[in-house]
Protein backbone atom coordinates (compact mmCIF):
# COMPACT_ATOMS: atom_id res chain seq x y z
CA UNK A 1 0.00 0.00 0.00
CA UNK A 2 1.52 3.26 -1.08
CA UNK A 3 1.45 6.14 1.34
CA UNK A 4 2.19 9.49 -0.27
CA UNK A 5 3.51 11.16 2.94
CA UNK A 6 5.75 8.12 3.61
CA UNK A 7 7.10 8.19 0.04
CA UNK A 8 7.72 11.93 0.13
CA UNK A 9 9.49 11.64 3.51
CA UNK A 10 11.90 9.09 2.12
CA UNK A 11 12.92 10.89 -1.05
CA UNK A 12 16.25 12.03 0.50
CA UNK A 13 17.21 8.35 0.87
CA UNK A 14 15.64 6.90 -2.27
CA UNK A 15 16.72 9.72 -4.60
CA UNK A 16 19.92 11.05 -3.01
CA UNK A 17 21.15 8.24 -0.67
CA UNK A 18 21.42 10.63 2.28
CA UNK A 19 22.87 8.90 5.36
CA UNK A 20 24.67 9.95 8.51
CA UNK A 21 27.74 8.92 10.47
CA UNK A 22 28.55 8.70 14.16
CA UNK A 23 31.55 10.91 14.96
CA UNK A 24 32.49 8.66 17.91
CA UNK A 25 32.51 5.19 16.34
CA UNK A 26 32.55 6.00 12.59
CA UNK A 27 29.50 3.84 11.91
CA UNK A 28 27.49 4.91 8.83
CA UNK A 29 23.70 4.75 9.09
CA UNK A 30 21.34 4.42 6.15
CA UNK A 31 18.73 5.74 6.68
CA UNK A 32 20.16 8.39 9.03
CA UNK A 33 19.44 7.84 12.72
CA UNK A 34 18.88 10.09 15.70
CA UNK A 35 20.83 7.83 18.08
CA UNK A 36 23.89 5.62 17.85
CA UNK A 37 23.27 4.21 21.32
CA UNK A 38 23.98 5.53 24.77
CA UNK A 39 27.76 5.03 24.63
CA UNK A 40 28.24 7.41 21.70
CA UNK A 41 27.59 10.95 22.87
CA UNK A 42 28.87 12.67 19.73
CA UNK A 43 26.71 14.29 17.08
CA UNK A 44 25.72 12.31 14.02
CA UNK A 45 26.98 14.10 10.92
CA UNK A 46 25.22 13.99 7.51
CA UNK A 47 27.04 11.98 4.82
CA UNK A 48 26.06 10.58 1.43
CA UNK A 49 26.21 6.87 0.77
CA UNK A 50 28.86 5.91 -1.77
CA UNK A 51 27.25 4.60 -4.97
CA UNK A 52 29.82 1.80 -5.28
CA UNK A 53 30.13 -1.24 -3.06
CA UNK A 54 30.15 -5.04 -3.02
CA UNK A 55 27.70 -7.93 -2.61
CA UNK A 56 27.78 -9.55 0.86
CA UNK A 57 25.06 -12.13 0.23
CA UNK A 58 22.20 -12.62 -2.25
CA UNK A 59 19.19 -14.71 -3.25
CA UNK A 60 17.00 -15.21 -6.30
CA UNK A 61 13.35 -14.53 -5.46
CA UNK A 62 11.07 -16.96 -7.30
CA UNK A 63 7.88 -16.45 -5.28
CA UNK A 64 7.47 -12.66 -5.17
CA UNK A 65 5.19 -10.27 -3.28
CA UNK A 66 2.12 -9.17 -5.29
CA UNK A 67 3.64 -5.91 -6.56
CA UNK A 68 6.78 -7.70 -7.85
CA UNK A 69 5.13 -10.82 -9.34
CA UNK A 70 5.73 -9.69 -12.95
CA UNK A 71 9.47 -9.36 -12.31
CA UNK A 72 10.11 -12.81 -10.75
CA UNK A 73 12.53 -14.44 -10.75
CA UNK A 74 14.79 -11.55 -9.73
CA UNK A 75 17.96 -11.23 -7.64
CA UNK A 76 18.17 -9.40 -4.31
CA UNK A 77 21.44 -8.64 -2.56
CA UNK A 78 22.72 -7.15 0.65
CA UNK A 79 25.47 -4.74 -0.36
CA UNK A 80 28.07 -2.91 1.69
CA UNK A 81 28.83 0.45 0.15
CA UNK A 82 32.38 1.79 -0.02
CA UNK A 83 32.98 3.93 3.05
CA UNK A 84 30.23 2.18 5.04
CA UNK A 85 26.46 1.76 5.09
CA UNK A 86 24.47 -1.20 3.80
CA UNK A 87 21.44 -1.66 1.58
CA UNK A 88 19.12 -4.50 0.57
CA UNK A 89 18.39 -3.97 -3.13
CA UNK A 90 17.53 -5.71 -6.38
CA UNK A 91 20.62 -6.73 -8.37
CA UNK A 92 19.73 -6.24 -12.04
CA UNK A 93 21.34 -6.33 -15.51
CA UNK A 94 23.33 -9.40 -14.49
CA UNK A 95 22.73 -13.08 -15.39
CA UNK A 96 22.04 -15.02 -12.18
CA UNK A 97 24.97 -17.37 -12.88
CA UNK A 98 27.38 -14.41 -12.77
CA UNK A 99 26.34 -13.23 -9.29
CA UNK A 100 29.06 -13.87 -6.73
CA UNK A 101 29.59 -12.94 -3.10
CA UNK A 102 32.14 -10.10 -3.11
CA UNK A 103 31.34 -8.86 -6.63
CA UNK A 104 31.57 -5.08 -7.10
CA UNK A 105 28.29 -3.26 -7.76
CA UNK A 106 27.06 0.30 -8.18
CA UNK A 107 23.76 1.95 -7.38
CA UNK A 108 21.43 3.02 -10.19
CA UNK A 109 18.28 5.07 -9.80
CA UNK A 110 15.35 2.96 -11.02
CA UNK A 111 11.61 2.50 -10.80
CA UNK A 112 10.94 0.07 -7.93
CA UNK A 113 7.17 -0.47 -7.97
CA UNK A 114 3.87 1.21 -8.70
CA UNK A 115 0.73 1.48 -6.67
CA UNK A 116 -1.64 -0.64 -8.75
CA UNK A 117 -1.95 -0.40 -12.56
CA UNK A 118 -2.66 3.32 -12.69
CA UNK A 119 -1.14 4.40 -9.39
CA UNK A 120 1.88 6.49 -8.57
CA UNK A 121 5.28 5.32 -9.75
CA UNK A 122 7.71 4.69 -6.91
CA UNK A 123 11.43 5.03 -7.45
CA UNK A 124 14.59 4.17 -5.56
CA UNK A 125 17.86 2.32 -5.84
CA UNK A 126 18.83 -0.95 -7.48
CA UNK A 127 22.37 -2.21 -7.98
CA UNK A 128 24.10 -3.35 -11.18
CA UNK A 129 27.53 -4.95 -11.74
CA UNK A 130 30.21 -2.24 -11.46
CA UNK B 1 11.09 -13.39 42.84
CA UNK B 2 8.84 -16.45 43.30
CA UNK B 3 9.47 -19.70 41.45
CA UNK B 4 6.87 -20.31 38.70
CA UNK B 5 5.33 -23.57 37.46
CA UNK B 6 3.32 -24.57 34.37
CA UNK B 7 0.28 -26.49 35.62
CA UNK B 8 -1.87 -26.72 32.50
CA UNK B 9 -1.52 -26.81 28.71
CA UNK B 10 -4.03 -26.65 25.86
CA UNK B 11 -3.94 -26.74 22.07
CA UNK B 12 -5.94 -28.11 19.10
CA UNK B 13 -4.95 -29.73 15.80
CA UNK B 14 -3.40 -26.91 13.79
CA UNK B 15 -4.04 -26.38 10.09
CA UNK B 16 -6.15 -24.51 7.57
CA UNK B 17 -9.22 -24.27 9.80
CA UNK B 18 -11.69 -22.52 7.48
CA UNK B 19 -14.73 -23.09 9.67
CA UNK B 20 -13.16 -21.69 12.85
CA UNK B 21 -12.76 -18.05 13.93
CA UNK B 22 -9.86 -16.49 15.84
CA UNK B 23 -11.98 -16.21 18.97
CA UNK B 24 -13.14 -19.85 18.80
CA UNK B 25 -9.62 -21.16 18.24
CA UNK B 26 -8.34 -19.19 21.20
CA UNK B 27 -11.18 -20.15 23.58
CA UNK B 28 -10.80 -23.85 22.72
CA UNK B 29 -7.07 -23.81 23.55
CA UNK B 30 -7.68 -21.74 26.70
CA UNK B 31 -10.40 -24.11 27.98
CA UNK B 32 -8.17 -27.11 27.29
CA UNK B 33 -5.42 -25.51 29.40
CA UNK B 34 -7.83 -24.53 32.20
CA UNK B 35 -9.29 -28.06 32.32
CA UNK B 36 -5.82 -29.61 32.23
CA UNK B 37 -4.73 -27.44 35.19
CA UNK B 38 -7.97 -27.90 37.11
CA UNK B 39 -8.13 -24.21 38.13
CA UNK B 40 -11.48 -22.60 38.94
CA UNK B 41 -10.45 -19.02 38.14
CA UNK B 42 -7.71 -17.00 36.45
CA UNK B 43 -6.24 -13.71 37.60
CA UNK B 44 -4.79 -12.41 34.36
CA UNK B 45 -4.45 -13.21 30.63
CA UNK B 46 -1.73 -12.59 28.03
CA UNK B 47 -2.49 -13.27 24.37
CA UNK B 48 0.43 -13.42 21.94
CA UNK B 49 -0.60 -12.47 18.40
CA UNK B 50 1.45 -10.95 15.62
CA UNK B 51 -1.12 -9.19 13.50
CA UNK B 52 -4.82 -9.93 14.04
CA UNK B 53 -5.43 -6.47 12.57
CA UNK B 54 -4.05 -7.47 9.18
CA UNK B 55 -5.06 -11.14 9.24
CA UNK B 56 -8.68 -10.81 10.40
CA UNK B 57 -9.24 -7.05 10.83
CA UNK B 58 -9.47 -7.25 14.61
CA UNK B 59 -7.33 -5.50 17.23
CA UNK B 60 -8.03 -5.28 20.97
CA UNK B 61 -8.00 -9.06 21.23
CA UNK B 62 -7.14 -9.14 24.95
CA UNK B 63 -10.67 -7.94 25.63
CA UNK B 64 -12.14 -10.15 22.88
CA UNK B 65 -10.54 -13.26 24.38
CA UNK B 66 -11.50 -12.51 27.99
CA UNK B 67 -15.06 -11.78 26.81
CA UNK B 68 -15.49 -14.98 24.79
CA UNK B 69 -13.95 -17.09 27.54
CA UNK B 70 -16.61 -15.51 29.77
CA UNK B 71 -14.20 -14.20 32.39
CA UNK B 72 -14.50 -10.39 32.18
CA UNK B 73 -13.40 -8.27 34.10
CA UNK B 74 -10.13 -10.28 34.32
CA UNK B 75 -7.30 -8.11 32.90
CA UNK B 76 -6.07 -9.24 29.49
CA UNK B 77 -3.61 -7.79 27.02
CA UNK B 78 -1.88 -8.73 23.80
CA UNK B 79 1.87 -9.19 23.48
CA UNK B 80 3.49 -8.60 20.10
CA UNK B 81 6.99 -9.36 18.90
CA UNK B 82 6.24 -10.74 15.42
CA UNK B 83 6.75 -14.52 15.37
CA UNK B 84 7.78 -14.59 19.05
CA UNK B 85 4.61 -12.89 20.28
CA UNK B 86 3.66 -16.17 22.01
CA UNK B 87 7.03 -16.48 23.73
CA UNK B 88 6.62 -12.89 24.93
CA UNK B 89 3.18 -13.79 26.39
CA UNK B 90 4.91 -16.59 28.33
CA UNK B 91 7.57 -14.14 29.51
CA UNK B 92 4.97 -11.56 30.61
CA UNK B 93 2.97 -14.18 32.51
CA UNK B 94 6.12 -15.51 34.14
CA UNK B 95 7.06 -12.01 35.32
CA UNK B 96 3.55 -11.38 36.67
CA UNK B 97 3.49 -14.60 38.72
CA UNK B 98 7.14 -14.32 39.82
CA UNK B 99 6.56 -10.76 41.01
CA UNK B 100 3.71 -11.84 43.28
CA UNK B 101 1.15 -9.65 41.49
CA UNK B 102 -0.99 -12.62 40.37
CA UNK B 103 -1.24 -16.31 41.23
CA UNK B 104 -3.03 -17.95 38.29
CA UNK B 105 -2.12 -16.52 34.87
CA UNK B 106 -3.28 -17.76 31.47
CA UNK B 107 -0.57 -17.30 28.83
CA UNK B 108 -1.54 -17.96 25.24
CA UNK B 109 -1.06 -17.29 21.57
CA UNK B 110 -3.27 -17.29 18.51
CA UNK B 111 -3.11 -16.50 14.81
CA UNK B 112 -5.83 -16.90 12.23
CA UNK B 113 -3.93 -16.65 8.94
CA UNK B 114 -6.18 -18.15 6.25
CA UNK B 115 -8.93 -15.52 6.15
CA UNK B 116 -6.64 -13.60 3.77
CA UNK B 117 -5.19 -15.03 0.55
CA UNK B 118 -1.51 -15.84 0.01
CA UNK B 119 -0.69 -12.29 -1.01
CA UNK B 120 -2.43 -10.90 2.05
CA UNK B 121 -0.61 -13.30 4.37
CA UNK B 122 2.73 -12.47 2.74
CA UNK B 123 2.01 -8.76 3.18
CA UNK B 124 1.11 -9.20 6.87
CA UNK B 125 4.17 -11.34 7.61
CA UNK B 126 6.48 -8.93 5.77
CA UNK B 127 5.62 -6.22 8.30
CA UNK B 128 8.01 -8.05 10.68
CA UNK B 129 10.93 -6.96 8.44
CA UNK B 130 12.03 -3.36 7.76
CA UNK B 131 9.15 -2.11 5.63
CA UNK B 132 10.89 0.92 4.15
CA UNK B 133 14.39 -0.50 3.62
CA UNK B 134 13.90 -4.24 3.00
CA UNK B 135 10.33 -4.97 1.91
CA UNK B 136 9.94 -1.85 -0.29
CA UNK B 137 12.77 -3.07 -2.53
CA UNK B 138 11.24 -6.51 -3.09
CA UNK B 139 12.60 -8.83 -0.40
CA UNK B 140 10.46 -11.55 1.20
CA UNK B 141 10.91 -13.52 4.44
CA UNK B 142 12.10 -16.63 2.61
CA UNK B 143 14.45 -14.26 0.76
CA UNK B 144 15.97 -12.96 4.00
CA UNK B 145 16.61 -16.47 5.33
CA UNK B 146 17.88 -17.51 1.88
CA UNK B 147 20.51 -14.76 2.15
CA UNK B 148 21.54 -16.18 5.55
CA UNK B 149 21.70 -19.66 4.00
CA UNK B 150 23.83 -18.37 1.08
CA UNK B 151 26.29 -16.72 3.49
CA UNK B 152 26.40 -19.83 5.68
CA UNK B 153 26.96 -22.19 2.72
CA UNK B 154 29.69 -19.92 1.34
CA UNK B 155 31.57 -19.74 4.65
CA UNK B 156 31.04 -23.17 6.21
CA UNK B 157 30.50 -25.44 3.20
CA UNK B 158 26.97 -26.46 4.24
CA UNK B 159 25.53 -28.69 1.50
CA UNK B 160 22.01 -28.59 0.07
CA UNK B 161 21.52 -32.17 1.36
CA UNK B 162 22.53 -31.22 4.94
CA UNK B 163 20.07 -28.32 4.85
CA UNK B 164 17.29 -30.65 3.67
CA UNK B 165 17.96 -33.00 6.59
CA UNK B 166 16.24 -30.49 8.90
CA UNK B 167 12.72 -30.57 7.40
CA UNK B 168 13.03 -34.33 6.81
CA UNK B 169 13.70 -34.81 10.53
CA UNK B 170 10.92 -32.37 11.52
CA UNK B 171 8.33 -34.21 9.46
CA UNK B 172 9.50 -37.58 10.82
CA UNK B 173 8.70 -36.20 14.31
CA UNK B 174 5.49 -34.40 13.33
CA UNK B 175 4.21 -37.64 11.78
CA UNK B 176 3.69 -38.79 15.39
CA UNK B 177 2.09 -35.55 16.64
CA UNK B 178 -1.73 -35.58 16.56
CA UNK B 179 -1.77 -31.74 16.65
CA UNK B 180 0.55 -31.28 13.66
CA UNK B 181 -0.68 -29.61 10.45
CA UNK B 182 1.37 -31.77 8.06
CA UNK B 183 1.74 -35.37 9.23
CA UNK B 184 3.55 -36.55 6.14
CA UNK B 185 7.08 -37.85 5.77
CA UNK B 186 9.59 -36.12 3.49
CA UNK B 187 12.73 -37.25 1.68
CA UNK B 188 15.96 -35.30 1.07
CA UNK B 189 15.29 -35.46 -2.66
CA UNK B 190 11.69 -34.36 -2.15
CA UNK B 191 12.84 -31.24 -0.28
CA UNK B 192 15.52 -30.30 -2.82
CA UNK B 193 13.27 -30.83 -5.86
CA UNK B 194 10.21 -29.02 -4.51
CA UNK B 195 9.21 -25.59 -5.82
CA UNK B 196 11.96 -22.97 -5.50
CA UNK B 197 10.87 -20.03 -3.33
CA UNK B 198 14.06 -18.03 -2.74
CA UNK B 199 17.24 -19.70 -3.93
CA UNK B 200 18.57 -21.86 -2.23
CA UNK B 201 15.36 -22.38 -0.19
CA UNK B 202 12.50 -24.44 -1.63
CA UNK B 203 8.91 -24.56 -0.36
CA UNK B 204 9.88 -27.56 1.80
CA UNK B 205 12.49 -25.45 3.62
CA UNK B 206 9.70 -23.04 4.66
CA UNK B 207 7.18 -23.27 7.49
CA UNK B 208 3.54 -23.10 6.34
CA UNK B 209 0.60 -20.71 6.81
CA UNK B 210 -1.43 -22.02 9.75
CA UNK B 211 -4.50 -21.29 11.88
CA UNK B 212 -4.14 -22.26 15.53
CA UNK B 213 -3.94 -21.35 19.19
CA UNK B 214 -2.18 -22.66 22.28
CA UNK B 215 -2.43 -21.85 25.98
CA UNK B 216 -0.77 -22.62 29.30
CA UNK B 217 -1.57 -21.92 32.94
CA UNK B 218 1.16 -20.56 35.23
CA UNK B 219 1.12 -20.38 39.03
CA UNK B 220 3.64 -20.08 41.89
CA UNK B 221 5.64 -23.31 42.34
CA UNK B 222 4.40 -23.45 45.96
CA UNK B 223 0.81 -23.85 44.73
CA UNK B 224 1.66 -26.19 41.84
CA UNK B 225 1.74 -29.36 43.92
CA UNK B 226 -1.94 -28.85 44.77
CA UNK B 227 -2.80 -29.05 41.07
CA UNK B 228 -0.38 -31.80 40.04
CA UNK B 229 -2.71 -34.75 40.81
CA UNK B 230 0.09 -37.24 40.26
CA UNK B 231 1.54 -35.48 37.21
CA UNK B 232 5.18 -34.31 37.34
CA UNK B 233 5.49 -30.66 38.47
CA UNK B 234 7.08 -28.55 35.72
CA UNK B 235 9.00 -25.46 36.80
CA UNK B 236 10.09 -22.50 34.67
CA UNK B 237 13.79 -22.69 35.54
CA UNK B 238 15.09 -19.98 33.24
CA UNK B 239 13.98 -17.22 30.90
CA UNK B 240 15.84 -14.81 28.65
CA UNK B 241 14.91 -12.32 25.94
CA UNK B 242 16.94 -10.12 23.60
CA UNK B 243 16.72 -7.97 20.45
CA UNK B 244 18.81 -7.36 17.33
CA UNK B 245 18.61 -5.01 14.33
CA UNK B 246 15.28 -5.02 12.49
CA UNK B 247 17.02 -5.22 9.09
CA UNK B 248 19.15 -8.26 8.31
CA UNK B 249 21.67 -6.06 6.44
CA UNK B 250 22.65 -4.28 9.67
CA UNK B 251 23.93 -7.48 11.35
CA UNK B 252 27.64 -8.05 11.84
CA UNK B 253 27.26 -11.74 10.91
CA UNK B 254 24.54 -13.21 8.66
CA UNK B 255 25.31 -16.77 9.83
CA UNK B 256 24.64 -15.99 13.48
CA UNK B 257 21.61 -14.76 15.42
CA UNK B 258 22.86 -12.62 18.29
CA UNK B 259 19.44 -12.15 19.92
CA UNK B 260 19.16 -15.96 20.09
CA UNK B 261 22.63 -16.33 21.63
CA UNK B 262 22.01 -13.61 24.23
CA UNK B 263 18.48 -14.78 25.15
CA UNK B 264 19.75 -18.37 25.59
CA UNK B 265 22.71 -17.20 27.68
CA UNK B 266 20.36 -15.27 29.98
CA UNK B 267 18.08 -18.31 30.36
CA UNK B 268 21.04 -20.60 31.12
CA UNK B 269 22.27 -18.15 33.77
CA UNK B 270 18.87 -17.91 35.47
CA UNK B 271 18.47 -21.70 35.45
CA UNK B 272 22.08 -22.29 36.55
CA UNK B 273 22.59 -24.84 33.77
CA UNK B 274 24.64 -25.21 30.58
CA UNK B 275 23.75 -26.49 27.08
CA UNK B 276 24.78 -30.07 27.90
CA UNK B 277 22.21 -30.09 30.75
CA UNK B 278 19.33 -29.70 28.26
CA UNK B 279 17.69 -33.00 27.20
CA UNK B 280 15.65 -31.71 24.23
CA UNK B 281 14.59 -28.43 22.63
CA UNK B 282 11.86 -26.80 20.57
CA UNK B 283 13.47 -24.13 18.38
CA UNK B 284 12.20 -21.62 15.84
CA UNK B 285 12.65 -23.45 12.52
CA UNK B 286 10.66 -20.96 10.41
CA UNK B 287 13.13 -21.97 7.68
CA UNK B 288 15.52 -24.95 7.61
CA UNK B 289 18.59 -22.69 7.87
CA UNK B 290 17.14 -21.06 11.00
CA UNK B 291 17.17 -24.35 12.93
CA UNK B 292 20.81 -24.92 12.00
CA UNK B 293 21.94 -21.44 13.05
CA UNK B 294 19.82 -21.48 16.23
CA UNK B 295 21.13 -24.92 17.26
CA UNK B 296 24.61 -23.38 17.24
CA UNK B 297 23.74 -20.08 18.91
CA UNK B 298 21.96 -21.78 21.83
CA UNK B 299 25.21 -23.68 22.41
CA UNK B 300 24.38 -27.19 21.21
CA UNK B 301 26.90 -27.22 18.34
CA UNK B 302 30.02 -25.33 17.32
CA UNK B 303 29.45 -22.59 14.71
CA UNK B 304 29.50 -24.19 11.26
CA UNK B 305 28.73 -27.72 12.52
CA UNK B 306 24.94 -27.55 12.95
CA UNK B 307 24.17 -28.82 9.45
CA UNK B 308 26.46 -31.83 9.73
CA UNK B 309 24.93 -32.62 13.14
CA UNK B 310 21.40 -32.53 11.70
CA UNK B 311 22.42 -34.72 8.74
CA UNK B 312 24.10 -37.20 11.12
CA UNK B 313 20.87 -37.62 13.10
CA UNK B 314 22.18 -35.91 16.26
CA UNK B 315 19.01 -33.78 16.49
CA UNK B 316 16.58 -36.66 15.84
CA UNK B 317 14.64 -38.34 18.65
CA UNK B 318 17.17 -40.78 20.11
CA UNK B 319 20.07 -38.56 18.95
CA UNK B 320 22.47 -36.53 21.08
CA UNK B 321 20.04 -33.62 21.52
CA UNK B 322 16.55 -34.05 20.01
CA UNK B 323 15.29 -30.82 18.40
CA UNK B 324 11.66 -30.09 17.47
CA UNK B 325 10.14 -33.36 18.63
CA UNK B 326 6.71 -31.80 17.93
CA UNK B 327 7.54 -31.50 14.23
CA UNK B 328 8.62 -27.91 14.69
CA UNK B 329 7.16 -24.97 12.82
CA UNK B 330 7.68 -26.87 9.57
CA UNK B 331 5.45 -29.91 10.25
CA UNK B 332 3.41 -28.88 13.29
CA UNK B 333 2.58 -25.54 11.66
CA UNK B 334 3.34 -21.88 12.34
CA UNK B 335 0.29 -19.87 13.45
CA UNK B 336 2.70 -17.02 14.15
CA UNK B 337 1.48 -15.71 17.51
CA UNK B 338 0.66 -19.20 18.84
CA UNK B 339 3.99 -20.79 17.98
CA UNK B 340 5.85 -19.83 21.16
CA UNK B 341 3.13 -21.26 23.40
CA UNK B 342 2.90 -24.32 21.14
CA UNK B 343 6.56 -24.90 22.01
CA UNK B 344 5.76 -24.68 25.74
CA UNK B 345 2.95 -27.21 25.14
CA UNK B 346 5.45 -29.67 23.64
CA UNK B 347 7.98 -29.13 26.46
CA UNK B 348 5.38 -29.87 29.15
CA UNK B 349 4.05 -32.88 27.19
CA UNK B 350 7.58 -34.33 27.00
CA UNK B 351 8.41 -33.53 30.65
CA UNK B 352 5.21 -35.26 31.78
CA UNK B 353 6.17 -38.32 29.69
CA UNK B 354 2.99 -37.95 27.61
CA UNK B 355 4.57 -37.69 24.12
CA UNK B 356 3.87 -41.33 23.13
CA UNK B 357 5.77 -42.34 19.94
CA UNK B 358 7.82 -39.14 19.95
CA UNK B 359 8.73 -39.30 23.67
CA UNK B 360 12.35 -38.40 24.51
CA UNK B 361 13.62 -41.00 26.99
CA UNK B 362 14.56 -39.45 30.32
CA UNK B 363 13.33 -35.94 29.45
CA UNK B 364 13.87 -33.88 32.60
CA UNK B 365 14.81 -30.47 31.21
CA UNK B 366 13.82 -28.84 27.92
CA UNK B 367 14.35 -25.52 26.14
CA UNK B 368 11.93 -23.47 24.01
CA UNK B 369 13.45 -20.84 21.68
CA UNK B 370 11.05 -18.52 19.85
CA UNK B 371 12.17 -15.79 17.46
CA UNK B 372 10.71 -12.77 15.68
CA UNK B 373 11.30 -11.68 12.10
CA UNK B 374 14.75 -12.39 10.70
CA UNK B 375 16.04 -12.64 14.29
CA UNK B 376 15.23 -9.13 15.50
CA UNK B 377 13.86 -10.62 18.71
CA UNK B 378 14.21 -13.91 20.57
CA UNK B 379 12.89 -15.35 23.80
CA UNK B 380 14.07 -18.55 25.48
CA UNK B 381 12.50 -20.56 28.31
CA UNK B 382 14.01 -23.53 30.15
CA UNK B 383 11.48 -25.84 31.80
CA UNK B 384 12.37 -28.71 34.13
CA UNK B 385 10.72 -31.40 36.23
CA UNK B 386 11.01 -30.53 39.92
Amino acid sequence: MASVPNYWRQEPQRYRYEANKCESCDKVFFPPRLSCGLDCAEELKPVTLATTGKVLTYTIIHIAPTQFTDEAPYAMAICEMDGGGRITAQLVDCPFANIKIGMPVRIEFRKIQQDGHHGILMYGYKVVPA
Amino acid sequence: MRDVAVIGIGIQKWGELWERSLRDLWVEAALNAINDAGVDHIDSIYVGAMSPGLFVGQEHIGSLCADYLGVTPVPATRTESACCSGGMAMRSGFIEVASGLSDIVLVSGVEKMTDVDGGGATYALATAADGDYEVYNGITFPGLYAMMARDYMHRFGLTREELAAVPVKSHANGFHNPHAQYRSKLTIDGVIKSVMVADPLTIMDCSPITDGAAAAILCPLDLAKDFAKGKPVVKVAGMGAATDSIALHDRADFSALNAVAVSAQRAYEMAGVKPTDINFAEVHDCFSIAEIIVSEDIGFFEKGKGGQAAAAGETAIGGKIPINTSGGLKSKGHPVGATGIGQIHELVTQLRGDAAERQVAGARRGMAQNMGGSGGSSVVHILEVV
